[in-house]
């Protein structure tokens, strides 16, 4: 039998199904064909194994009767009482069987609760603040309910899936179709031909960048290896000439000084011999030390550069979620100081480093080829200094991060505060603000303190050392030279080049921290360029279709920030060149379905199509280019009117331009600024009043000529008058796009060919305003309280309005 | 409604689809109304108020210790169920200090991990309280970060 193959783990799923052999009748539809059930079967489970819990779903296979198949599990991560205690719960095609987390229901002899899979059970999953819960209904009421993280809920969907399909099965005798199967295995994310790479599951990365992070750097100094090699050359050439002088001491002592304190002639021809040494030394260590540092630091400078634009560029391919949770002043100091210090880190430190340990190489050779037993000696404090360094290290290094992080913060209150100046003036804060940024500023300092106790001894100690190690010298070679073993000039040399040899150890153990300073930028930088945007771009992106007409389908789609749910079950349908009113209250996710259409952000759940292709597999940057938005807050940016409204199409013409200008009611006030289109506006600029900020950002959009047009709110932050000027605008913008609406004033929606109501998340009505005024639904409640609203105003103003014309007033 | 006495013109009891149903003293019943704690970090003692389906407000609780017993066992609960901020009691191993980091922790609600995806998803409360959101949106609160052993603070500081 094919009983005991559980071992291979897909198999356990299989081993029931009785051979065909054993000739056992059909009971029911359901089990008609054993083989193709198991197929079936096959076909529905999830491609993850619940590992954890692999021996009790082979138990419980093992046991199944009469072909009674398992159809999917879920592993969920909750119990009731919301503690952290896994669970599963199985679908076979007659029962839902769960264990673990939760122990109410019957519990059968193996340990599992069970319930008989009948018609009139149902399954619904709902969340809230990060917990799933998944319940089971009886035609008496609930059953059960099962909790589980977020991480599980996907799974949950597929499940109840599944599970309609299995009553499906039961209530018809027919077997619906499996799942399609070009659903991503994990998410339910429908995968396009040829991608074979789930988008949603690839995004999350958890493993964390590698500690030696500087090492990353090369990719950056790659480009810049030849010139690099050369300089390396070069330093290795103007270090040996450096260490010449000392060793031309050793003759001047031995065979001139010496010689002649006892009594012998100064040699005049031996001694030009050797100070002209010294001399040419001198100049070529000059010479190649200047060249070497000139090309290292014109290399390092480049990749400082290549390193900054590279990080910027990557910023701007992030989505709007990784910027709503970083702070402007935290990304600011990431781009401009961190990339700095890498840079001096690089030219100065890194370098300086470089030459030392090629000078203590090199020194240590020399010495060890003029007297081993005294180069023993002198080398014999080194391994202690680097034990010095090494602890120092990871102290440091730490202490460094958390002064960056810091250091972060203190820009972030100036960034949140300068923005935000008229709110703390209006509200007489600015003692508060000073109190939060003296706050951050303490911080500052006790971490740095803390970081300066630590490095504060360590300097002083390598000096101490490097006293001690020339003290040991001393008395080693003074009792050698006494011993006669060696001569005077060599000790005399000894002393020359261990007095570099120390200096330079001082110096080096310096580098501890600034490495540590740049590995901490470097980690901080490639934090950035390592996250994945959200909204990944497709490694071989479909084209758009062409020509480009601009339907969207939205399809199930759901959406979460973080962990609340903000859009469930959206399906919509919008036509090219249709117009869609979207209403609802505020909060309702009418902005939210927005950024999906942008993808601004990726759906959870459920899929977003253009013209009949998936959103995710489009080329973000050749989609969006169709794609007209005119936000509530116009965003100008500094520099000209004509520069901002020419901003998604750089090349337009001045005709181009004025004409866009004049089709958004701009052109007119325009020609009132002093300096024209050449006004300067944005930060610092020309300040303009809401409604004249948002006829140029319709401009902005209607110069791009969009086949899908998107005005969120547009017209909500000014008053009726200039509203009703800027509709004029928007009537040219709209004709003969897709166009979808966000309007709070509802009146503004008029022209909508077709009206869709939002309420918290989900579309509640759908059609033309006079059918949903008919039908006395969500939008006629909406519409009445505004009517009502404006009556209210207008009768608190003192005016009367009656459905006739007033007679003119006699004068 | 602002303050409600004791003896509260409302009752709540637990229907056969396991929903919380609210009747007001005119006799309306509301099914699936859910309790809410206003200050859930900060008080989470005091000020509950109970939700409609729609979000709308039916009953502002001052102080759940007025209530009668039976009423606050139910809306206890139910809150239970609902609220889910694993308080970390310790840290015991992380797998990182660059981040993403992921975190082996003991909590009042058993153990488990979590994925911090980068320092700046642990959020400073009213000191010496902290938030950690997780990569799957759960939040880990720790309420006094300088009350943890010695072990865990250092695991932490690491991050701060
Ligand atoms: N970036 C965000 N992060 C977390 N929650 C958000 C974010 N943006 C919006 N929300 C929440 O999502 C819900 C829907 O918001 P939104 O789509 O802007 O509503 P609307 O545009 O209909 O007024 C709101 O409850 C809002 O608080
Ligand atoms: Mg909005």
């Amino acid at each position: 039998m094919r009983q005991n193959t559980a071992a291979s783990h897909p198999s356990f799923l299989m081993t029931n199904t009785p051979p065909p052999s054993s000739g056992a009748a059909p009971t029911d539809a359901t089990t008609s064909h054993p083989g193709a059930l198991a197929a079936l079967a096959a076909a529905e489970v999830p491609a993850t194994h619940p590992d954890r819990w692999a021996g009790e779903l082979a138990a419980l296979n093992t046991r199944l009767r009469d072909g009674e198949t398992i159809f999917g599990w879920l592993e969920i991560d909750l119990s009731p009482a919301l503690r952290f205690v896994p669970g599963l719960i199985v679908l076979t095609d007659r029962r839902l069987l769960a264990r673990g987390a939760d122990d109410t229901g019957p519990t059968n002899a193996d340990g599992w609760s069970e319930w008989p899979l009948t018609a009139d059970l149902s399954l619904v999953r709902h969340d809230h603040a990060g917990v799933g819960a998944l319940t089971l209904y009886g035609a008496s009421g609930m059953l059960t309910r099962w909790r589980y993280t977020l991480v599980c809920d996907l799974a949950a969907g597929r499940l109840i899936e599944q599970f309609d399909r299995r009553r499906t099965a039961l209530a018809s005798g027919r077997q619906p179709a499996p799942q399609e199967q070009s659903l991503c295995p994990l998410c339910d994310t429908v995968l396009q031909p040829g991608q074979d790479e789930c988008p949603n599951c690839n995004r999350e990365i958890h493993a964390p960048p590698s500690t030696w992070t500087l090492f990353r750097l090369w990719r950056f100094a790659h480009p810049y290896r030849g010139r690099l090699l050369m300089g390396f050359l070069l330093m290795l050439a103007s270090t040996a000439a450096t260490l010449v002088p000392p060793y031309l001491t050793m003759p001047l002592m031995d065979e001139v000084l010496i010689p002649f304190q006892n009594g012998a002639p100064i040699d005049t021809h031996k001694v030009y011999l050797l100070l002209g040494g010294l001399f040419a030394a001198a100049l070529v260590a000059w010479s190649l030390g200047w060249a070497k540092t000139y090309i290292l630091a014109l290399v390092s400078e480049r990749i400082g550069a290549d390193l900054r634009t590279t990080t910027y560029q990557h910023l701007q391919t992030l989505s709007l979620e990784y910027f709503g949770g970083k702070r402007t002043g935290d990304l600011i100091t990431r781009i401009g100081s961190e990339s700095d210090r890498i840079c001096v880190f690089l030219s100065l430190h890194l370098l300086d480093f470089a030459t030392d340990v090629l000078m203590i190489a090199m020194t240590a050779a020399i010495l060890i080829s003029i007297n081993p037993w005294l180069a023993l000696v002198t080398l014999a404090p080194l391994p202690f200094i680097a034990w010095l360094i090494h602890v120092v290290r990871d102290k440091l290094r730490y202490g460094f991060e958390q002064i960056d992080r810091v250091w972060a913060e203190v820009t972030s209150v100036l960034a949140d505060t300068i923005p935000g100046i008229r709110v703390v003036k209006a509200f007489a804060q600015e003692k508060r603000e000073v109190e939060r940024f003296r706050d951050a500023n303490a911080r500052n300092l006790a971490v740095n303190d803390r970081v300066n106790k630590i490095w504060s001894l360590f300097t002083p100690t390598v000096t101490l050392m490097t006293e001690i190690g020339l003290l040991i010298v001393w008395a080693f070679g003074i009792w050698q030279v006494s011993q006669n073993s060696i001569t005077v000039g060599v000790l005399s040399a000894f002393l020359a080049y261990i007095g570099r040899f120390y200096t330079r150890l001082d110096s080096m153990s310096r580098i501890v921290s600034v490495t540590q300073k740049a590995a901490a930028g470097a980690k901080r930088i490639f934090d950035v360029l390592d996250h994945v945007s959200s909204v990944p771009e497709t490694t071989n992106p479909v084209p758009l279709p062409q020509p480009f007409a601009g339907n969207i389908s939205v399809r199930k789609v759901g959406f979460r920030y973080g962990n609340r749910t903000v859009l469930r079950d959206v399906d919509l349908d919008i036509h090219a060149g249709e117009m869609i009113g979207l209403v609802g209250h505020s909060g309702s996710g009418k902005s939210t379905l927005v950024n999906l259409i942008c993808r601004f952000y990726d759906v959870s759940e459920g899929s977003i199509r253009i013209d009949g292709v998936d959103l995710r597999s489009l080329s973000v940057a050749d989609y969006r280019r169709n794609i007209g938005l005119v936000l509530q807050e116009p965003f100008l940016f500094f520099g000209t009117i004509a520069d901002n409204i020419a901003y998604g199409k750089p090349d337009a013409s001045r005709a181009e331009i004025i004409a866009a200008a004049r089709a958004a009611h701009a052109h007119e006030f325009i020609l009132r600024l002093p300096h024209g289109y050449d006004s300067l506006v944005g930060e610092r600029g020309q300040a303009l009043s809401g409604g004249e900020r948002q006829r140029i950002s319709i401009a902005r959009a209607l110069l791009i000529n969009p086949r899908i047009l998107i005005l969120d709110e547009a017209t909500s932050s000014v008053d009726t008058e200039t509203e009703l000027e800027i509709q004029g605008a928007l009537e040219n913008l709209i004709r003969g796009r897709t166009t979808i609406a966000i309007a709070h004033r509802l009146s503004t929606l008029r022209r909508a060919d077709r009206l869709v109501v939002l309420d918290r998340g989900r579309i509640v009505e759908e059609g033309p305003h006079d059918d949903l005024i008919a039908r006395e639904g969500a939008y006629f409640r909406l519409y009445e309280a505004q009517t009502k609203q404006l009556e209210e105003q207008i009768a608190e103003a003192g005016w009367t309005i009656t459905t006739e014309r007033t007679p003119a007033a006699p004068r | 409604m602002s303050h409600l006495p004791s003896d509260i013109p409302f009752n709540l009891h637990r229907d056969a689809l396991g929903q919380l149903v609210f009747t007001d003293r005119d006799g309306n019943q509301h099914a699936g109304v859910v309790p809410v704690r206003a200050f859930p970090i900060t008080a989470p003692g005091a000020s509950v108020s109970i939700v409609s389906v729609d979000g709308g407000e039916l009953a502002w609780i001052e102080d759940p210790q007025t209530l009668d017993d039976s009423l606050r066992a139910l809306i206890d609960e139910e809150l239970a169920s609902r609220e889910f901020i694993p308080e970390i009691r310790r840290v015991k191993s992380v797998s990182s200090f660059a981040t993403p980091s992921t975190w082996t922790l003991e909590t009042d609600r058993g153990e488990t991990c979590l994925v911090l995806r980068s320092e700046d998803d642990i959020r400073r409360l009213t000191p010496p309280a902290l938030l950690i959101a997780d990569a799957h949106g759960i939040h880990f609160l720790i309420r006094d970060r300088t009350a943890l052993d010695a072990h865990s603070r250092k695991l932490l500081d690491r991050f701060l």
